[in-house]
């Protein structure tokens, strides 16, 4: 297959992942639309990296999985701060600054 | 593994084969992505996301990034998501989403974007010329790993260095968050136990089953003075067994009624309290009468007679 198959298969997960953070209200679930962003983000680096006949884009493919990693691990926790407080992991009821 | 890290030309596979696994693959990982937005339950949308990972990382496999593929499963389907399971379990899994739209009309401007995101790039990408044939000279296979490697750590070793630096500081965040202060003393063992005389309940109630008419987890315990105590049964099951529309309780009494029926000398009234002494211990009662009291009339049923 050729690379712009995989490109194109990429822009439409992104997509998917894009619109699930506009429409769940589950704070948990909006993290797994973003990694799936992430994740569409991964496979477009991997078929650049193979059109481009190098293995730099497998390397940054490499990185945006460390940084993925970290960011879920501090996210989760700040969820797991804001459940403590509010008792609830919907993104509607951490409204306190909108009054 | 041999096959994945034995390298062809562009791919790891023939060509027919590579068509024929990226359409059902892709197939795949977008009907669960968007079976992952539709869902309601968190932790179906999880299950369907290690499905999309799964997919993503035979994909990379089969684009000649073997290490990739593996440090997805591993990292991605392994560590990430049984984080995303674990925070589900300790926030609660009957977490269901609501349906209530806050803004109006948010679901279809969402999906209006969406569309238009779509359009865009997909014009976008094909406008640019991509090459249709991978150049040759991407080290493939066996190569993979050694050319990753000399990679990482000669031009993106600065960057290798700085993500060290971002794990421990993600590392001391996570558990900076997740620390409680304790603002009360901790409760020493001598606490503990007065607490529980105070309470009344000495000993721990009977799980469902021990002196149960049925063995169903969502059947209340019957206590041995005959009531029934709904501080058996899981609160998860109780809301489950509500969004079912079932009702245990009501089955419980019908059968101690019935049971009332067939031996009268057993004087079981139905779901009801008996008068009887609880095997509790009068001193400790003696002891902390008042409290006691309190915490009877907080649970309402068990032998408030014998006071």
């Amino acid at each position: 297959m050729s690379p712009a198959h995989y490109i194109f298969l990429a822009v439409i997960l992104f997509t998917i992942g894009a619109v699930g953070v506009l429409v769940r209200r589950n704070a948990i679930v909006i993290f797994m639309c973003i990694e799936l962003m992430l994740n569409a983000c991964n496979l477009a680096f991997v078929a650049f990296a193979r059109m481009h006949g190098n293995l730099d884009g497998q390397v940054v493919a490499f990185f945006v999985m460390v940084v993925a990693a970290a960011e879920v691990v501090v996210g989760l926790a700040i969820l797991m701060a804001i459940y403590r407080a509010r008792r609830s992991a919907s993104v509607d009821d951490a409204s306190l600054l909108k009054y | 593994m041999s096959h994945v890290l034995a390298a062809g030309g562009g791919t790891n596979l023939d060509a027919d084969y590579s068509v024929a696994f990226f359409w059902i693959l892709a197939v795949l990982a977008v009907g669960a992505g968007v079976a992952m937005i539709c869902v309601r339950q968190a932790v179906h949308c999880a299950l369907l996301l290690a499905v999309v990972m799964l997919c993503l990382a035979a994909m990379y496999a089969m684009q000649g990034a073997p290490f990739l593929a593996f440090v997805q499963i591993i990292v991605y389907t392994g560590a990430v998501l049984m984080l995303f399971l674990f925070v589900m379990m300790l926030i609660g899994v009957s977490s269901a989403d609501s349906l209530v739209e806050t803004i109006k009309g948010q679901r279809l401007f969402a999906g209006l974007a969406g569309i238009s995101l779509v359009v865009l790039l997909i014009v976008g990408i094909g406008h640019a010329a991509i090459g249709s044939a991978p150049k040759p000279g991407a080290a493939q296979g066996a190569d993979n790993l050694n050319g990753l490697s000399k990679l990482i750590f000669t031009t993106y070793v600065f960057p290798f260095e700085i993500t060290s630096a971002l794990l421990i500081t993600a590392a001391l965040g996570a558990m900076v968050l997740a620390h409680r202060e304790r603002t009360s003393p901790k409760p020493t063992q001598r606490d503990i136990a007065r607490r529980k005389v105070a309470s009344g309940q000495v000993m721990p109630e009977p799980p469902p089953g021990v002196y149960a008419l049925h063995d169903a987890v969502d059947m209340p315990a019957l206590l041995p003075d005959g009531s029934t105590t709904e501080r058996s049964v899981s609160r998860a099951i109780t809301q489950r067994d509500i969004d079912l529309g079932r009702d245990p309780r009501a089955e419980v009494a019908a059968d101690l009624a019935a049971e009332a029926r067939v031996a009268p000398d057993l004087q079981l009234p139905p779901g009801g309290a008996t008068p009887r002494t609880p095997r509790g211990v009068p001193d400790e009662e003696a002891i902390v009468s008042g409290t006691q009291t309190e915490g009877r009339a907080a649970r309402g049923v068990r032998g408030s007679e014998s006071e």
